[in-house]
């Protein structure tokens, strides 16, 4: 009896499971880490610790060019994720309170296509549409960076909202419609207030990747138009000095306040990632 | 709502069927928008692939199948011989088995890993889900560069192995396969997890424990009771890390240097220095290709196992 007893009990407690996972949770943390920890280094080096200073965050600080690509990014990130969140709310709408109709898979499958796309081929789709339509009118402002992160921001603001959606109980709404609420009404005083944690964690996740985005930047950018990541990613070419690895570690701070906050407002940890 | 009664179910139908109806009309802002920007271009992408390359960028309107016949075969420029494109295969290669490696060592470490957060309970779980979760949601480019900052000359790593003793010279790891495969398997091993998790998390571990029960070992239980029924999570999580793997382009750039190009690079240099952007075109299509069966696969593969899971 003892013996089936011992057992049963190490049933969730499979060999080497324990020290893998300990591994691996310190080889996914220790670099971002060191990342950090070196950014208060007070010497030029980034493998040799010199004593602590927030040289470098004044360096970055300084930089006109981080400057620029700061502001840059923030500005895409605002814009995108606005975008994006008021059009994947719209569509949330549009896909959960309707009746079924055979175009459903379709518009499914079409929210969710920057997911399914290897992001080098939407890149260099968007370079080739965008290089001709820049030759065609002339203009070569952000308003490229800004639809193409909106675009690919929709599925990321869709999927926490569409879910929050689903998960309402309708009563309310048809409660509402009963008592001769117009579908605006409705919309504005029931379905949004109750909506709402969804939409604003939809709105934080699409501005955290919109902020994080590299490769689709890259190709589509204009001449000066680095943002944050593209900026770093071509400080990497040349030696690499801890500046980098400060602003690697802003960018990690403001990451984890949001995506703390969406933990938070999706409730508990909702793990159904894109 | 379970309390729901009979009429108002009733109600419920009749406002669906009256209000609802052209409620998906809505998508259509989003729908727009990814057309312009995102699906639509893919279609002028496919048009360019069969077009000629302009002389210094761009391309000649003309109709040609020259790029996808360039992405395997070359013609010699000396005797006009043709061959097969060597610098291609080469990349094809790497590519393929760079990603399926990939996989294969974020599966075998994610999958304990998965487990054992699984086999938490409640608020453990949570905790675990949330540390796994944060490096996954890190910026890709600042986690390469983590990555980076680990494995060059001067690094912790090879700090640490001459400290120890191990070796006396640092060890060039940086700009090789392998640092690539490094930086890879780290920067998608999240992505194997979470959806081996969701699998493990459903399993009944009452199965589990009847399976000891009637002298089971622990080999046997693995294979013939848990393997099977997170099957599913194992087929998602090897899609979701080999897709990305197969298109990469920041890890290999950044770990790689110039030398050690994979599918996502090539393409890029077709559209910079390499100024064939019809080949760049017929290579980003015959990617989207390999991605999409591969998705194909999976849709296939989880619907079959849908109901047993």
């Amino acid at each position: 009896m003892a013996e089936r007893r011992r057992k049963t009990f190490s049933v969730r407690q499979l060999p080497g499971v324990t020290p893998i996972t300990m591994a691996c949770f310190a080889a996914l943390y220790a670099p971002i880490v060191i990342i950090v920890i070196y950014s208060f280094n007070a010497g030029d080096s980034v493998a040799l610790w010199q004593g602590f200073s927030f040289r470098w965050y004044a360096i970055a600080a300084e930089n006109e060019l981080v400057q620029e690509a700061t502001i840059r990014s923030l500005v895409i990130a605002l814009w995108a994720s606005g975008i994006s969140t008021v059009l994947a709310t719209m569509a949330a709408l549009g896909t959960t309170r309707t009746a079924r109709f055979p175009g459903n898979t379709f518009i499914y499958v079409m929210i969710n296509q920057p997911l399914m796309v290897p992001e080098i081929v939407t890149a260099v789709a968007l370079l080739i549409f965008f290089a001709s339509i820049k030759v065609a009118t002339g203009y070569s402002g952000l308003g490229y960076l800004i639809l193409a992160h909106s675009a690919f921001c929709v599925p990321f603001a869709y999927l926490p909202i569409r879910a929050r959606l689903e998960g309402m109980d309708r009563t309310l709404e048809i409660a509402a419609a009963d008592l001769y609420a117009t579908p605006w009404q409705t919309f504005r005083r029931v379905t949004l207030p109750l909506v709402l944690p969804g939409i604003v964690a939809g709105a934080m996740l699409a501005f955290v990747i919109s902020l994080d985005d590299v490769i689709i930047t890259e190709f589509v950018k204009s001449a000066g138009q680095d943002t944050l990541p593209t900026y770093m990613l071509g400080q990497l070419r040349r030696a690499v000095t801890p500046e980098v690895n400060a602003i690697s570690t802003a960018l990690l701070g403001l990451t984890i306040v949001l995506l703390t906050a969406f933990f938070l407002l999706t409730g508990r940890g909702n793990d159904k990632k894109p | 709502m379970s309390e729901a009664s009979g009429s108002l179910r009733t109600l419920e139908a009749d406002a669906a069927a009256r209000r609802v109806r052209r409620n998906w009309l809505l998508s259509l802002p989003a729908l727009t928008l990814l057309l312009v920007g995102a699906s639509g271009p893919l279609l002028i992408v496919l048009v360019y692939s069969f077009l000629k390359p302009g002389d210094f960028s761009g391309v000649i309107w003309e109709p040609s199948f020259n790029a996808w016949f360039q992405i395997l075969f070359s013609r010699d420029i000396f005797d006009d011989t043709i061959g097969l494109a060597d610098a291609h295969l080469t990349i094809f290669w790497r590519s393929v088995r760079l990603s399926l490696s990939t996989t294969l060592i974020t599966l075998l470490l994610g999958l304990p890993t998965a487990y054992f957060i699984a086999t938490r309970s409640g608020r453990q779980r949570m905790f675990w889900l949330f540390l796994i979760t944060i490096p996954f949601w890190t910026n890709l480019l600042i986690r390469t560069f983590a990555i980076l900052e680990m494995l060059r000359n001067e690094g912790i790593v090879n700090n640490a192995l001459i400290d120890l003793g191990v070796i006396a010279e640092p060890l060039q790891i940086l700009y090789t396969d392998t640092a690539v495969l490094i930086g890879m398997s780290y920067v998608y091993l999240p992505l194997m997890v979470l959806p081996l998790y969701a699998a493990i998390e459903r399993l009944d571990f009452r199965l589990v424990e009847a399976g000891y029960d009637l002298y089971a070992n622990r080999v046997q239980v693995f294979r013939r009771i848990i393997l099977p029924i997170i099957k599913p999570g194992i087929v998602a999580g090897s899609i979701l890390v080999f897709v990305p793997s197969l298109g990469a382009y920041v890890t290999p750039r950044v770990l790689g240097g110039g030398k050690n190009m994979m599918i996502g690079n090539f393409i890029e240099l077709q559209f910079g220095q390499g100024r064939n952007w019809p080949l760049g075109a017929s290579l980003s299509i015959l990617l989207l290709f390999i991605v999409m069966a591969a998705l194909l696969l999976y849709v296939r593969a989880s619907s079959r196992e849908e109901p047993h899971g």
